[in-house]
């Protein structure tokens, strides 16, 4: 077994590991880049995120407006997005014949692979006068009493962009919440069956409780989408810069800012605003997905260690 | 066979099948009242799918039938209007692999069952839990820290947390299925001792690899082989004077 | 047992059964539109010929297609994969055969975390880094953007098409003496069609991206003019008919969202019934 050393076992490792190392390189790219290139903003400190004064000529660009469009459209979606998610992943994990399990979950995955653009395409053609007309009116003759329903109806609004976010969050929090289902050992819903649980309460006390670290990840994983999802949501949101206080106002994201004003960005302080927009996009969306996989690597780790103690 | 108004349980011509794959044939047997009953065999001989024929677990592994009764209390549990739910309220289960339920604590884990029926009344559940946790001899070892996870104790101490667990919603009849077999031989020792002490209330019926442990724990042993039962009587006649050459061959060691 | 118990059970199972149909309903919606408004928009022509003029009054219909948008997606798929499945690939051979140590672990984690990052941020980077430096939008900038967004997709699943190869061949390959980048070649080639599909993947969810494709590769009315150039795609195009409002290029929004969606929707759908059947079948 006395192997002799090989040149080209090393070299094939080192050309691994170099290429390899692009994704840290990367991600230390990612925030090196933005950081610098947002120097001019980034020194306004957190005036940045908590004004909302726009001023070319003064160059004081403050972003308030948009960081709340990405909050409240990234939380309709969730409130709208998740529940639907969490339903399809019971339904194909505990439910479903075991026949119509692939086809269902290939039709909700599907919903993935439908491009941002498509939505925001479909969204703004169909969906939206739809909402408009039929919806709204209705959803503000029983709701009007919370001032987010009140006032002017307008097509393209924060409600808009927030539900079409939440069609596109369904496949990812979906999908990953049906892995944690599914991930739940048969002995505990057995447990729970044999205590004369009926279906709906052994999925209540046992499953869904073993499953929570890897739902609350997909819900992580679900926000960080929707808080840097561009396309659909520059379509759809209006494109103002406001704070309304309806929700059928039309508003504006970092993202949608993004989109819309790179290329006006012709001054360094409106440059730095524009990329510094992005930089929070990146921070937000980067601690969503690390908080969601170290949640799901510490919990398990502690149950597993739990169990055969 | 005994008659069956004596019988807490009988199991009649029982037929059952995992998709086309036939586990149980033509199965009938009759389960004594505050007795304690073990189902022998050679793995595969169906005594585990048997003892989930008696609270209906059984069909919840999908593409599974059976045809025949199941009788408790001379009321058939497969009948139209017999909800599983209630069955397996009054026929309790424990498994091979203790199963407690690891988000809830010790306490949650024994009036699981309780909260379920909907009882809220704190006083009571706690009083419950205690009672239950005394009964499997868990307290003294517990009692400080009723509040951790039911996944931090022992295997063996998770077994009896089980235990607890299934009598609390004061079934009438406990099945029991391989509970030893995860355990250390201290661990099953408590649980054979406590098994002796639950059959001046329950009916306790539980399957076993082990000869030695049927011996020790069971009044009446029914031997089972290839889906079918072999021989069913008391204990002591079943391992000294055995009638089939099939459960002599079998006690005596010489195959399984 | 209680009614009201077995109602709310009842209830419960039937909301779920619910939620499958509230997800599904806005998939076929969107694909009955597409497929209906794009159908009539679409010709021989859409492939061939240059953006119309907007309609107007004297020119109701004037001629044109999409060509070189559908010209320039190829372009900057084609680029941007040229870049992203080897370095995807060999940074997936990296963590699957190589990194079992800490640094594997991180350069996974990090993985995992770059394909949750907003794409706009990606094309943000890039039209820092390219587009301002060259002071012009490129094809060299939208490759490369494109692929940047590819690599760590390529990687996750290469890594994972790996991992399924069972070790016993990796353990049989080494007992034979032969060296250890020859058995990650014979690794690498067991597992070569779930590599390839998840290359596949990578390029219908890139082929589908706009934001990143706007902030590096600009936009163009014209057929590709050099790797230095702006360059046209079809969801450049998807997106600016679609807020027009001018009828004959809302139309040809359609027409490039069916082209899109065939593709991208068309590559999903045979990666996931063959690596069905292979799963069922052994």
């Amino acid at each position: 077994m006395a192997r002799k050393f090989s040149k080209v076992d090393s070299i094939f490792r080192f050309l691994v590991l170099a290429v390899a190392s692009a994704i840290v390189v990367l991600t230390v790219i990612y925030f090196y880049v933005l950081i610098k290139d947002s120097a001019v903003t980034l020194r306004t400190g957190l005036a940045f995120i908590t004004g909302s004064t726009w001023n070319e000529e003064k160059g004081i660009f403050e972003v308030l407006p948009e960081l709340y469009g990405s909050v409240v459209t990234s939380a309709i979606a969730l409130l709208l997005g998740v529940p639907v998610s969490i339903g399809v992943a019971i339904f194909l994990s505990e439910q479903c014949p075991r026949r119509l399990r692939f086809p269902i979950s290939f039709l909700v995955e599907m919903l993935a692979a439908v491009p941002s653009v498509v939505y925001g395409l479909w969204g703004l053609i169909v969906l939206s006068p739809l909402l408009e007309y039929k919806v709204y009116p209705v959803a503000q003759s029983y709701l009007g009493f919370l001032p987010i329903f009140r006032g002017r109806i307008f097509g393209l609004n924060f409600m808009t962009a927030g539900i079409v976010l939440a069609i596109m969050m369904i496949p990812i929090v979906a999908s990953i919440s049906k892995d944690a289902l599914m991930a739940v050992p048969d002995s505990q819903r057995e447990a729970s069956y044999a205590l004369g649980a009926t279906r709906s309460e052994a999925v209540r006390m046992s499953v869904l409780k073993y499953a929570r670290p890897g739902i609350i990840a997909s819900v992580f994983i679900g926000f960080g989408r929707a808080f840097g999802e561009t396309m659909a949501v520059t379509m759809l949101i209006g494109g103002a810069p406001d704070i309304p206080k309806s929700l059928f106002y039309p508003g504006q994201t970092l993202a949608s800012l993004i989109a819309t004003s790179y290329a006006d960005a012709l001054t360094p302080a409106y440059r730095s605003a524009v990329i510094e927009a992005g930089l929070v996009l990146l921070l937000v969306s980067f601690l969503a997905n690390v908080a969601a996989r170290t949640w799901i690597v510490r919990v398990t780790k502690g149950r597993e260690a739990a169990s055969f103690a | 066979m005994s008659a069956s108004n004596e019988a807490k349980m009988n199991a009649v011509s029982l037929n059952a099948w995992y998709g086309a794959k036939q586990a149980l044939f033509n199965v009938s047997l009759d389960f004594v009242p505050n007795k304690v009953t073990a189902m022998i065999g050679p793995s595969g001989c169906g005594k585990s799918t048997l003892i989930r024929c008696l609270n209906r677990m059984h069909e919840l592994v999908p593409n599974t039938r059976i045809t025949g009764k199941v009788l408790l209390d001379d009321q058939d549990i497969y009948s139209q209007g017999s909800d599983p739910a209630d069955v397996r309220r009054r026929v309790g289960m424990v498994f091979q692999k203790p199963n407690p339920f690891p988000t809830m604590s010790i306490t949650d884990n024994v009036v699981a069952g309780l909260k379920l029926s909907g009882v809220r009344d704190k006083k009571r559940l706690t009083e419950v839990a205690r009672n239950m946790l005394e009964r499997v001899y868990l307290w003294e070892e517990v009692k400080d820290d009723l509040k951790r996870s039911g996944a931090s104790l022992s295997g063996g101490q998770q077994q009896r947390l089980c235990i607890a667990r299934a009598l609390a919603v004061e079934p009438e009849v406990i099945l029991m299925d391989e509970p030893c077999s995860a355990l250390d031989p201290i661990a099953t020792a408590k649980i054979e001792e406590l098994i002796a002490s639950l059959k001046e209330i329950y009916t306790v019926i539980i399957v076993t690899h082990n000869m030695q442990q049927a011996a020790r724990v069971a009044d009446y042993t029914a031997f089972m082989y290839l889906g079918e039962l072999v021989e069913y009587g008391e204990t002591s006649q079943v391992f000294e004077s055995p009638k089939q050459p099939l459960t002599e061959r079998y006690v005596t060691g010489k195959f399984g | 047992m209680k009614a009201t118990r077995r109602i709310v059970d009842k209830v419960l199972l039937s909301l779920t059964t619910v939620a499958v149909i509230i997800a599904i309903v806005p998939l076929v919606a969107i694909i009955f539109y597409v497929t209906v408004k794009g159908i009539s928009a679409i010709s021989i022509g859409f492939f061939t010929e240059l953006p119309p003029l907007p309609a107007s009054k004297l020119q109701p219909s004037p001629p044109g297609g999409l060509g070189n948008a559908v010209q320039g997606t190829l372009i900057l798929v084609g680029l941007a994969s040229a870049i992203g499945v080897p370095v995807g690939v060999l940074s997936g051979v990296y963590i699957s055969e190589y990194g079992r140590n800490a640094y594997g672990n991180a350069i996974r984690f990090l993985g995992d975390t770059l394909v949750g990052i907003p794409s706009v941020v990606t094309g943000l980077l890039f039209f820092g880094l390219i587009v301002l430096t060259f002071r012009s939008y490129s094809v060299i900038a939208g490759s490369i953007a494109l692929g940047t967004l590819m690599i760590p997709i390529v990687s996750n699943t290469t890594a994972a098409a790996l991992q399924a190869v069972p070790n016993s061949l990796r353990e049989a390959s080494s007992a034979l003496g032969v060296r250890k980048w020859r058995t990650s070649l014979l690794i690498i080639s067991h597992a070569q069609s779930s590599i390839a599909t998840g290359c596949l993947l990578a390029v219908a969810r890139i082929a589908g991206e706009t934001a990143p494709v706007l902030l590096t590769a600009g936009a163009s009315n014209y057929w590709y003019s050099g790797l230095g150039a702006p360059i046209a795609s079809l969801t450049y195009y998807i997106y600016n008919y679609a807020v027009s409002g001018t009828s004959n290029w809302v139309n040809l929004a359609w027409a490039g969202a069916l082209v899109l969606m065939v593709v991208v929707m068309g590559i999903n759908l045979v990666v996931r019934l063959v690596t069905r059947k292979k799963y069922t079948y052994g």
